[in-house]
C-alpha cells in the first residue's frame, strides 16, 4: 500500500465517522425539539383567566373533557369551534366560581358521558375501570401456573428417571443372574 | 383435557374476530344525544324572519321582534332542525327538507352561530321548509342542546320532549329508515290521545 492510498484511506474513514456522528446529534437534536413541542398546547388561553388558581384549574378541565366533534382530542387539543365554544364555556363557569363536579355536570348534561375522558366509576363503567386490574391477576395467575408446572415437571423427571434406571438396572441384573444360572445349569448337564 | 387446549389459540381468535367485525359495522362518531327523554331546554330567541339585519350584519333591530320559547313545542310532533349558511351539508339536505315538510311534517329551524342577514336570504332564495326559525347567533341554545355541529335534527314530541337526534344530512334513506317512523309512531300516539278525549 502506498502512502497515497493509505492517506486517502484514513481520509475516508474520517469523513464516514464524521457524517456518522452529525446523522446521531441530527437525530438527538430532533428527539430534543420534539418533546420540547409537547406541553405547547397547554399555554392556550390561560392567561384570559383572572388568577392563576383558576388558570391551573381551567389547564387540568380543558385536558380531561373530550371534544365532541373530533372524537379524538381533548378540549385543550382541538381548535373545531364546538371546542373553542365549551372552553369560553368552562372560562365563564370557573370565573363564576363553579366547582369541577358542577362544570362536569354542566357538559355530561349537554354531550353526556361521552365527553368524559375520565368515565364515572359507574355501574356501565365498572369493566372499563376494573379490566386493567383483572387481567393483570390472571396474568399473574398463569405465570404462577407455569412456573408450577415447570417445578412439578423437573422433579417428576427426576424421580422418572432413576425409577427407570433402577427398573433397567433390575432387569439388568436379573438377565445377568439368569445367563448365569442358565449357563450353570448346562454345566452341570454336561458333567452329569 | 389436551385436545380442548389446542383448541384455546382458535376460540380466542373466533371471539375476537367476531368482537372486531362487530366493531366495523359500527359508526365511530355515533354518539347518543344526552337530552333523549328530556325536554327542550328553555330558551328566549327571536323569530329570525322578523329580526332585521344592519348594514354590518352583527347588530340587529330585535325590539319588534317575536321572541319565541319552548311553548313553540307543545301541542303538535315537530322536527328541530339546526341549520347555518355556513354548513356545506345544510344546503344539500335543505330540497329534502322542503320536500318533506310540503307533506305536512312541521319542522322547527334552528339558525346556529349564524348570520342574520346571509340566513334571511338563504330562506328567500331556496325556500323556507320552517314554521318558524328560531336565531340563535351566539350559539346558546345551541350548547343547551348538545349541538357539535350542523346539519342536526331533533324530533320533539307533543310535550316538547326530545326523542331521537340525528347527527348529518337528513336524505330520502335516512328520513324513510329512521326518522318516519319514529316520527309517525309520535304523530299516531297522539292522533289517538285527541280522538279519545
Amino acid at each position: 500500500m502506498t502512502v497515497e492510498a493509505y492517506q486517502s484511506f484514513a481520509l475516508h474513514s474520517i469523513q464516514r465517522l464524521v457524517i456518522k456522528r452529525s446523522l446521531v446529534c441530527l437525530r438527538a437534536s430532533l428527539l430534543l425539539l420534539s418533546l420540547l413541542c409537547l406541553p405547547a398546547w397547554s399555554v392556550i388561553e390561560v392567561d384570559r383567566l383572572s388568577s392563576p388558581e383558576l388558570s391551573a384549574r381551567y389547564q387540568q378541565l380543558v385536558a380531561e373533557y373530550r371534544c365532541p366533534k373530533c372524537q379524538n382530542q381533548n378540549l385543550a387539543e382541538s381548535n373545531s369551534p364546538i371546542s373553542i365554544d365549551l372552553r369560553t364555556e368552562i372560562r365563564r363557569l370557573l370565573e363564576e366560581g363553579a366547582s369541577d363536579a358542577q362544570i362536569s355536570d354542566y357538559l355530561v348534561a349537554r354531550y353526556g358521558e361521552f365527553v368524559l375522558y375520565r368515565p364515572r366509576v359507574q355501574a356501565s363503567t365498572y369493566l372499563l375501570w376494573l379490566a386493567p386490574a383483572v387481567l393483570l391477576l390472571l396474568g399473574f395467575l398463569v405465570v404462577v401456573f407455569i412456573i408450577r408446572r415447570q417445578k412439578r415437571a423437573t422433579s417428576t423427571a427426576q424421580a422418572a428417571l432413576s425409577g427407570a434406571e433402577q427398573a433397567a438396572l433390575q432387569a439388568l441384573l436379573s438377565d445377568v443372574e439368569n445367563q448365569q444360572n442358565k449357563s450353570k445349569n448346562s454345566n452341570k448337564a454336561e458333567v452329569e | 383435557m389436551g385436545r380442548i387446549k389446542l383448541f384455546i389459540p382458535l376460540i380466542i381468535f373466533v371471539v375476537l374476530a367476531a368482537i372486531l367485525y362487530w366493531g366495523l359495522g359500527r359508526d365511530p362518531n355515533a354518539m347518543p344525544s344526552a337530552l333523549i327523554s328530556r325536554p327542550v331546554p328553555t330558551f328566549q330567541l327571536p323569530a329570525l324572519e322578523q329580526l332585521e339585519s344592519t348594514e354590518d350584519d352583527n347588530l340587529m333591530v330585535a325590539e319588534q321582534a317575536e321572541i319565541l320559547d319552548e311553548s313553540l313545542f307543545l301541542g303538535q310532533v315537530s322536527l328541530l332542525n339546526v341549520w347555518a349558511t355556513w354548513c356545506v351539508s345544510c344546503r344539500v339536505e335543505h330540497p329534502y327538507l322542503m320536500d318533506i315538510a310540503e307533506t305536512g311534517v312541521r319542522i322547527i329551524g334552528l339558525n346556529y352561530k349564524d348570520e342574520v342577514g346571509a340566513a334571511q336570504q338563504w330562506l328567500a332564495k331556496y325556500g323556507d321548509p320552517y314554521a318558524h326559525t328560531i336565531s340563535d347567533t351566539t350559539g346558546g341554545m345551541g350548547l343547551d342542546l348538545g349541538v357539535f355541529g350542523a346539519p342536526e335534527t331533533y324530533l320533539v314530541d307533543h310535550l316538547g320532549v326530545i326523542h331521537y337526534k340525528h347527527v348529518g344530512v337528513v336524505d330520502d334513506r335516512v328520513w324513510r329508515t329512521t326518522l318516519q317512523p319514529k316520527y309517525q309512531q309520535l304523530r299516531d300516539a297522539l292522533d289517538e290521545q285527541k280522538n279519545d278525549s
